[in-house]
């Protein structure tokens, strides 16, 4: 198959950047994404030229770190896949895709297609965990968990933290970022202790970032490639809520 | 010349680890603020041990070249974590998983290092749970087991498929905890370069910033290697396309024992290779062999006619099957430990029966337990697998079994240490998967979480108060000192020199040519000829890489050629000290299998056949110079707590 691509390239974060055309050609539709920009970049060092950057590790959907907008849909046109498990088999041959990096004033660009998405790490260490210090912990069958509240705490704790719920969403929001971690623990006994100091300070982070509000359009629940649900959000709100009107 | 003392704790096995706690020295919690440690990495070992160290009152700096520490290749284990509770009431103790560990890495692991590990498997699960991480549970609240290769128990603990996940963000979440209260400081996009020794003592590193390019300068009164292992010599692997060795390597080559680099595991259940163009290749949880038959036909006209496209391996009757895992080993049948479940995929394919184009692949197929539990079952069980499977491959695992093959997964071997986790310099850690200890010459599955977290959370943060306790009064280490700027100037010149080559061939040519020569030659199956001729061949890639490489792009700049090619060049160092291993241990032992050691007759006939005579030892290799053989010594390895005979998995 061959393609042509318009990628997003930019020196740094002061540069201006701009999309620029390349050709691919002779690629088979076995090859992932990210091995036909591998390709592409065997061309141009070929060349002598710099290679585009773009951000990712472990290629098989779980770390969370690839992280391109294509044809204008974070990850591209597959559902509930990351980059990196996107294959060539889902374009047609001789088609144009558009290669950007995830967009949001709070993910400033640091080279081509990659972003700096630490404001998320903030968000986490503003109080996404358990203050539990290693030793002493009671027996792990000690409290009884629900089989399903488990399950509910495992699906909003698969978020692999990518972005693609802020790059898609018009305002920029991380509501939905910020939600599956504040699910994760409100559905577990553990995390009860803390709910409220940690809902109203990941929230105020969140805020704090530069991420916009949440308008209820559910693109980031369409284009999250680990299927998190907007469910959670209404679950954030009402946690939320509950820290403010509820006296401690 | 430094002589290994492993510093094993006095008394019975059973109670070593608490004699040695009794006895270590401490540093008092006032004192402890004074005092800083680097750790390089920040997968389950290095974020359990920045969160753990964070929480003692310890000054931590914690680098990785990710851009988040959640992005750390532990992420993407996916069966499970071993655990010796008993909860299934299957008679399981610490004894029975330390056995299990032990004979599974084919005795040659340090059996007080694996009791410790046994002992202390339990207090990780209560841990994890304490933090938050969301395990699978049975419909009464209690936590659900199921088994993995090497046991006769089930005793592995899992969230879904994807266990590493939930313990990794378990134990980064206890690390933003001591983000937010100062004491741990993150370094995100940073590569250590050098470790910076002074007075024979680890005093700091040197690390690129990855964005600016600049290098910078770090002291501390330790340093903890906490980055993984090097099955990236292989160029594909399951490990992530940045996994690396540098750390490791650089350590090595400042006089940190490198020990049995020739055991790095191949894992058999992965998708196998499809293009010319791959640049991975992704596992298949090995527990899926708890409900999973491995099989080929048995004629060989079907083999073709698969492989034609004529047959579909459904349409092949059950009497027409090989199970060879389970004929050739009846009691543990498909749970049998990966360095066998990979041989003897191999010896089938080798034999003709491989079911994919290429020749390569096996059948690894869930229709039985389809049948007796139900698709909803099995699809609670094993979705999330068989979602991946289908979207790599196109073929749906419910109605087709899944092809499966052999790839480079983990690293037995690794950077020497002691009891204490710390290598042959004074005050420098290894821990997790960069050190060598606990898994012998075959790690056994869900064994690798459970590994790096025991070290992270419990045995690191027990002993790095033995040699801190020197330091109370030594104040911050300085970094404008002859030693850091002879570091930093080495750094700096190795860049300098790499893109001064302005050759004509990309750093991933290279590591490609290195893969090959590895995967053919120091793979799955060893001979003396190969081994020679890898080590001769290793040489001219590497001498045409110094000559012919290019770097494209500049160094002050985020560059990812640059990174790679430091990445590979030492890479092109580290499989020739894997050849130069393999060559020496003349027996087959777990994953290192030489084909001049079988077993001529008998009832095992046909299987590996170690040699306990003479290689009852760990091969420690120190670095003695460019262009100069390393220097071999042993750590001869005693086993009083379990009887050293030959493993038996039929």
């Amino acid at each position: 198959m061959d393609f042509t691509l318009k990628i997003w390239r930019q020196e740094d974060a002061n540069a201006q950047g701009s999309m620029k055309e390349y050709k691919v050609t002779d690629i088979s539709a076995e090859t992932s994404f990210l091995e036909m920009l591998d390709v592409l970049n065997q061309n141009l060092i070929e060349k002598g030229e710099d290679v585009i950057s773009f951000d990712n590790d472990c290629r098989e959907g779980v770390c969370g770190t690839c992280s391109l907008y294509i044809n204008g849909e974070a990850h591209g046109p597959k559902k509930l896949v990351t980059t990196c498990q996107l294959y060539m088999r889902s374009f047609k041959d001789g088609q144009t895709i558009y290669v950007e990096p995830f967009r949001a004033n709070s993910f400033p660009v640091v080279k081509d297609l990659v972003v700096d998405r630490s404001a998320f790490e903030r968000i986490q260490q503003a109080g996404g965990y358990v203050s539990f210090n290693a030793g002493g912990a009671p027996d792990a069958n000690a409290i009884p968990i629900a089989k399903e509240d488990a399950a509910d705490a495992f699906d909003a704790a698969e978020c692999i933290g990518c972005g693609a719920c802020v790059a898609t969403c018009k305002n920029s929001s991380a509501m939905l970022f910020v939600s599956a971690k504040v699910s994760q623990f409100a559905y577990l006994p553990q995390g009860r202790v803390e709910a409220t100091e940690r809902v109203l300070n990941m929230v105020n982070q969140m805020d704090n970032e530069g991420f916009g509000n949440c308008t209820n359009t559910g693109a980031c629940e369409v284009e999250c490639p680990k299927g998190i649900s907007l469910e959670n959000i209404a679950r954030l709100n009402r946690e939320f809520l509950k820290a403010n009107v509820v006296p401690k | 010349m430094t002589t290994l003392n492993s510093k094993i704790p006095e008394g019975p096995i059973a109670q070593q680890w608490e004699n040695y706690k009794a006895h270590t020295n401490l540093v008092n919690p006032s004192n402890r603020r004074k005092l800083d440690i680097i750790i390089i990495g920040s997968g389950l070992a290095g974020a359990a041990a920045a969160a753990t160290l964070g929480e003692a009152g310890y000054n931590v700096k914690v680098f990785y070249f990710q851009d988040s520490p959640r992005r750390a290749h532990s992420i993407a284990a996916q069966g499970g974590i071993n655990a010796s509770r008993n909860y299934q009431n299957d008679n399981d103790s610490d004894y029975r998983l330390f056995y299990d560990t032990v004979k599974g890495g084919d005795y040659r692991g340090r059996e007080e290092n694996v009791y410790r590990l046994a002992q202390l498997s339990g207090n990780i699960i209560d841990q994890c749970v304490a933090q938050g991480v969301p395990f699978a549970r049975e419909y009464g609240g209690t936590l659900a087991n199921r088994s993995f290769g090497g046991a006769q128990v089930s005793r592995t603990f899992y969230a879904s498929g994807a266990t590493g996940q939930q313990l990794l963000l378990g134990a980064y979440s206890s690390m933003n905890r001591q983000i937010k209260a100062g004491k741990v400081k993150t370094y995100n996009r940073h590569e250590m370069l050098d470790v910076v020794i002074v007075d024979g003592k680890a005093r700091g590193i040197i690390a690129r910033d990855l964005v600016t390019g600049k290098i910078e300068r770090f002291g501390a009164h330790a340093v903890v290697v906490a980055s993984g292992g090097y099955g990236n010599v292989f160029y594909l692997s399951t490990n992530a396309m940045n996994c690396n060795a540098t750390a490791s390597w650089k350590i090595y080559k400042k006089g940190a024992y490198f020990a049995n680099p020739c055991y790095a595991q191949i894992h058999p259940t992965c998708i196998p290779v499809s293009g010319e163009h791959q640049s991975k290749l992704t596992l298949m949880s090995e527990s899926l062999r708890n409900d999973g038959r491995i099989w080929v036909p048995k004629n060989i006209e079907d083999v073709k006619a698969i492989r034609e496209g004529k047959l579909k391996p459904t349409e092949i009757a059950e009497e027409n099957r090989d199970y060879y895992l389970e004929r050739r080993y009846p009691a543990f049948g498909n749970l049998v430990p990966r360095d066998v479940a990979s041989r003897a995929a191999k010896e089938r394919c080798d034999a003709g029966y491989g079911v994919n184009k290429a020749g390569f692949a096996v059948y690894l197929d869930l229709e039985d337990a389809i049948k007796r539990l139900g698709k909803d079952v099995v699809k609670e069980r094993y979705g999330n697998l068989f979602d991946m499977y289908e979207n790599i491959t196109g073929d749906n695992p419910y109605v087709t079994p899944m092809m499966i093959y052999p790839a480079s997964h983990y690293t037995m071997g690794g950077t020497w240490v002691d009891y204490e986790t710390m290598t042959t310099i004074s005050g420098l850690y290894s821990i997790g998967e960069a050190n060598f200890s606990d898994h012998g010459a075959n790690r056994l599955g869900a064994s690798s979480l459970m590994q790096c977290l025991c070290d992270g959370y419990f045995v690191l943060p027990a002993t790095i108060s033995n040699y801190l306790n020197e330091d109370i009064h030594t104040g911050p280490i300085a970094t404008d000192t002859a030693d850091f700027d002879k570091a930093e100037a080495d750094v700096t010149g190795l860049i300098d020199k790499l893109f001064a080559i302005k050759g004509s061939k990309s750093v991933d040519y290279f590591h490609k040519k290195l893969g090959k020569v590895m995967w053919d030659k120091v793979g799955l199956s060893r001979n003396e000829k190969n081994l020679k001729e890898a080590i001769e061949e290793i040489k001219v890639i590497r001498e045409d890489f110094w000559k012919d490489v290019r770097v494209t792009g500049k160094s002050n700049q985020f560059n990812n050629e640059l990174e790679k090619a430091i990445r590979v060049a030492d890479f092109l160092e580290l499989g020739e000290l894997m050849a130069i291993d393999a060559l020496n241990r003349k027996e087959s032992c777990g994953a290192h299998y030489r084909e001049e050691s079988v077993e001529l007759d008998g009832p095992q006939k046909g299987e590996a056949k170690r040699n306990d005579k003479d290689f009852t030892y760990v091969a420690a290799w120190e670095y003695m110079g460019e262009g100069k053989e390393p220097k071999l010594h042993k750590e001869e390895l005693t086993f009083n707590a379990i009887e050293l005979k030959q493993r038996n998995y039929k």
